[in-house]
């Protein structure tokens, strides 16, 4: 039996390559994997630095979506006097905030990665798709928090009143999540691509996310959609997984498998899009920043 | 032995000026032109990286069609003045820029050492800082794991270890980081002493593991350094780059000595342009420096024990009154030798007009026979503000023999030529 050795094989071959930027689907996936100890601690790392140092540590976590619904309630419950089909306010209000706050986050942080890493970016090469990742990662813990918040309070009204009914397409939750982290990651690094050229856009995006929200069902609900503006409420990728996501919970909305394919076909292509982008200006941002 | 680094036709352009304004068309047309097969229409354009000499060109080489191979346990101390493209190498080498054309082959992980410090969160302990400044540097946790307790020994912060690093000295800041670094363990280790940070001690700690890194454990070190000394000492081979360029490679002494050379400024007067490499505000600003003997020749040559008569004109551009004037020399090893300033001598210069001549008078000069470099430098009197600063405006040599010398003085022997009273009791 002749057996060769590692050393010997190294040896023979280069272990890597640097050459100019090539095809556009030039990703090393397998180098993002060897750093999957660098995500686990950035991770960590954000939640960390997040709580240190203030007085009320992780409840942060906790006050902000429900200083937001407790927002909601008086001026979209009492004021404007939206209807929530018959849903307790608390629920309604608190099921779409705590989704769409997480795709919020993704896309926010996602879009300025690489200005506001551009000092590491700058110094060591590791694979920079690991930034987003870890964005999308700390983000689902803070919204793994902020789900233990809305269950208690789902909880309580569910023994409080029967107009809450839950169903069997709450086994459909993790991946309505996982299609918002899509969604949040893909788009976020489309955009990102574009920040570190113009930055402009920085300002435009939080503006825009804002004003996205209002084209998503947070704080209203599909079926309370005059029929002239739903079609273009329901173009909306994000709609059909918000909606979706307080039916399983309540019972309460409008449930197609239909729209939930054209949320995951938006995800699908903007991820391929915003992975390839990324790849690309990673290579020659560091000489445009 | 084997190469562990090849580097093929390695070249690297720049767009100068403005960026961000007119890109988008040339990525167009640069688009437009790969779509129909043809070269890059803006590769063409560009010209050697010559920052003395106006180009009509945006577009800039770095470096330019580079080749060398480094063999594993080699050193290769990188060589070349500011702007020949050093550092430019460098990160391409450490990946955080990619070439535009050429390519390097590597067998093994590269690290190095300009990266101490980098990612470390002043919110997070000594030891969470460990971790992910370790993986960061692309180390797994287990590998940070066996090699923890080496890192905090060389550090010497134990007790500190679990505290947040934003309340760490500086010092021990430093320390910590540079230990994360120093036991990396790569295959490859690149040094660049012009952007290690930190007091000369800590450098002296980098160039100690340097040594280490190479002699004891046979691993690669890439050492970018101005001091020819230092180079010389540790490195095996060199590679010196002009514009660019390389001009020379292979031994060390022979690349140093290629450098040297080329090195000098032959005129006993130098008038500075604004293509003249500086640093500084601009609130003053040198025009000229020139040598003279005591007959008021202009001359750059001397003997030991002549003397020398250094002038310099300098413009006010800002209403400075008042300033320290500061002329430092250096052996063309980047050793610094002298650093006379007007303070040190009493003589307070004062500007009441536009333009006003200093000289400074250096009698009886005692340096032994090699060439010598001027840095001039102007700030402020507290030495905050650096209104002009020029490294190398002007150079001179000393001559073998003069009045004092008998024998053959080599640079190895010594650099200040003295002769003291010799007595037989």
């Amino acid at each position: 039996m002749e057996k060769v050795t590692d050393s010997q094989v190294s040896y023979e071959k280069w272990t890597e390559t640097i050459t100019p930027p090539k095809g556009l689907l030039d990703i090393k996936w397998r180098e993002v994997w060897a750093y999957r100890d660098l995500l686990i601690l950035l991770v960590k790392r954000d939640f960390i630095a997040t709580y240190k140092q203030t007085i009320l540590g992780p409840i942060w976590f906790f006050i902000q979506p429900l200083l937001t619904t407790l927002t909601f309630m008086l001026v979209f419950g009492r004021i404007a006097g939206i209807s929530t089909n018959g849903i307790p306010m608390m629920v309604f209000y608190m099921c779409g905030i705590t989704l769409w706050n997480y795709f919020a986050e993704c896309l926010n942080k996602t879009s300025t990665v690489f200005r506001d890493n551009a000092s590491i970016f700058g110094k060591v090469y590791f694979p920079r798709l690991i930034m987003p990742l870890s964005i999308v990662v700390s983000n689902l813990v803070r919204l793994g928090i902020q789900m233990i918040l809305f269950l208690i309070i789902w909880i309580y009204y569910l023994m409080q009143s029967h107009t809450l009914e839950p169903n069997i397409f709450l086994l459909l939750v993790p991946y309505l999540v996982f299609l918002m982290a899509v969604i949040g990651l893909g788009s976020g690094m489309l955009i990102s691509a574009l920040t570190t050229k113009y930055r402009d856009l920085v300002f435009l995006l939080s503006f825009g996310v804002q004003l996205l929200m209002y084209a998503t069902p947070v704080i209203y609900s599909m079926s309370s959609l005059p029929v002239k503006y739903a079609w273009l409420i329901r173009a909306n990728p994000l709609s059909a997984i918000i909606e979706t996501f307080r039916y399983a919970f309540t019972g309460s909305g409008f449930f197609s498998w239909y729209s939930l394919a054209y949320s995951s076909i938006w995800a699908i292509v903007l991820l391929a899009l915003g992975t390839v982008v990324f790849n690309r200006v990673e290579k020659s941002f560091m000489d445009t920043v | 032995m084997s190469a562990v680094i090849k580097v093929e036709n390695l070249s690297k352009q720049y767009r100068l000026g403005d960026v961000g304004t007119g890109t988008l068309s040339h990525d167009l047309k640069r688009w437009w032109y790969k779509v129909r097969g043809k070269e890059d229409p803006y590769l063409r354009i560009g010209e050697t990286n010559d920052r003395a000499s106006k180009s009509n060109s945006d577009y800039v080489w770095a470096i330019k069609d580079i080749n060398f191979e480094v063999e594993a346990g080699e050193v290769l101390g990188i060589i070349g003045r500011n702007g020949a493209g050093k550092s430019t190498l460098l990160k391409i080498l450490s990946k955080t820029t990619s070439p535009t054309t050429g390519s390097v082959k590597v067998k093994g992980r590269i690290a190095s050492l300009l990266e101490v410090g980098t990612g470390f969160h002043p919110e997070l302990t000594g030891r969470e800082n460990i971790f992910l400044n370790g993986a960061i540097l692309g180390m797994t946790k287990r590998e940070v794991q066996s090699k923890f307790e080496e890192i905090v020994d060389f550090s010497g912060v134990e007790r500190y270890i679990d505290t947040p690093v934003k309340r760490y000295s500086s010092g021990m800041y430093v320390r910590l980081a540079f230990a994360v670094a120093a036991y990396l363990e790569p295959d490859i280790l690149i040094v660049d002493e012009v952007l290690a940070v930190g007091d000369a001690e800590f450098q002296k700690k980098c160039l100690g593991r340097m040594k280490d890194v190479s002699m004891n454990e046979g691993r690669t070190v890439l050492f970018v350094s101005h001091n020819m000394a230092a180079v010389q000492k540790l490195c095996t081979k060199g590679l010196l780059l002009v514009n660019g360029l390389v001009e020379s490679t292979g031994d060390i002494n022979k690349v140093v000595d290629h450098y040297v050379n080329s090195n000098t400024v032959t005129n006993a007067s130098v008038i500075f342009t604004n293509e003249t490499i500086r640093s500084g505000n601009g609130n003053l600003r040198f025009l000229w420096v020139k040598i003279e003997d005591d007959n008021s020749e202009l001359r750059n040559e001397f003997s030991i024990g002549e003397n020398l008569n250094f002038s310099f004109q300098i413009k006010n551009n800002h209403v400075v009154t008042n300033a320290e004037l500061a002329v430092q020399i250096k052996s063309s090893e980047g050793m610094p030798i002298f650093h006379m300033m007007c303070r040190d001598s009493n003589f307070k210069p004062e500007f009441e007009m536009d333009v006003e001549t200093f000289n400074l008078k250096l009698e009886d000069i005692r340096l032994f026979p090699g060439i010598y470099n001027v840095t001039l430098t102007c700030a402020n009197t507290t030495g905050h503000e650096v209104y002009d600063n020029i490294e190398e405006a002007i150079t001179f040599t000393i001559l073998d023999g003069g009045i004092y010398t008998s024998r053959y003085l080599p640079k190895t022997a010594g650099l200040i030529f003295m002769n003291p009273e010799w007595i037989k009791k």
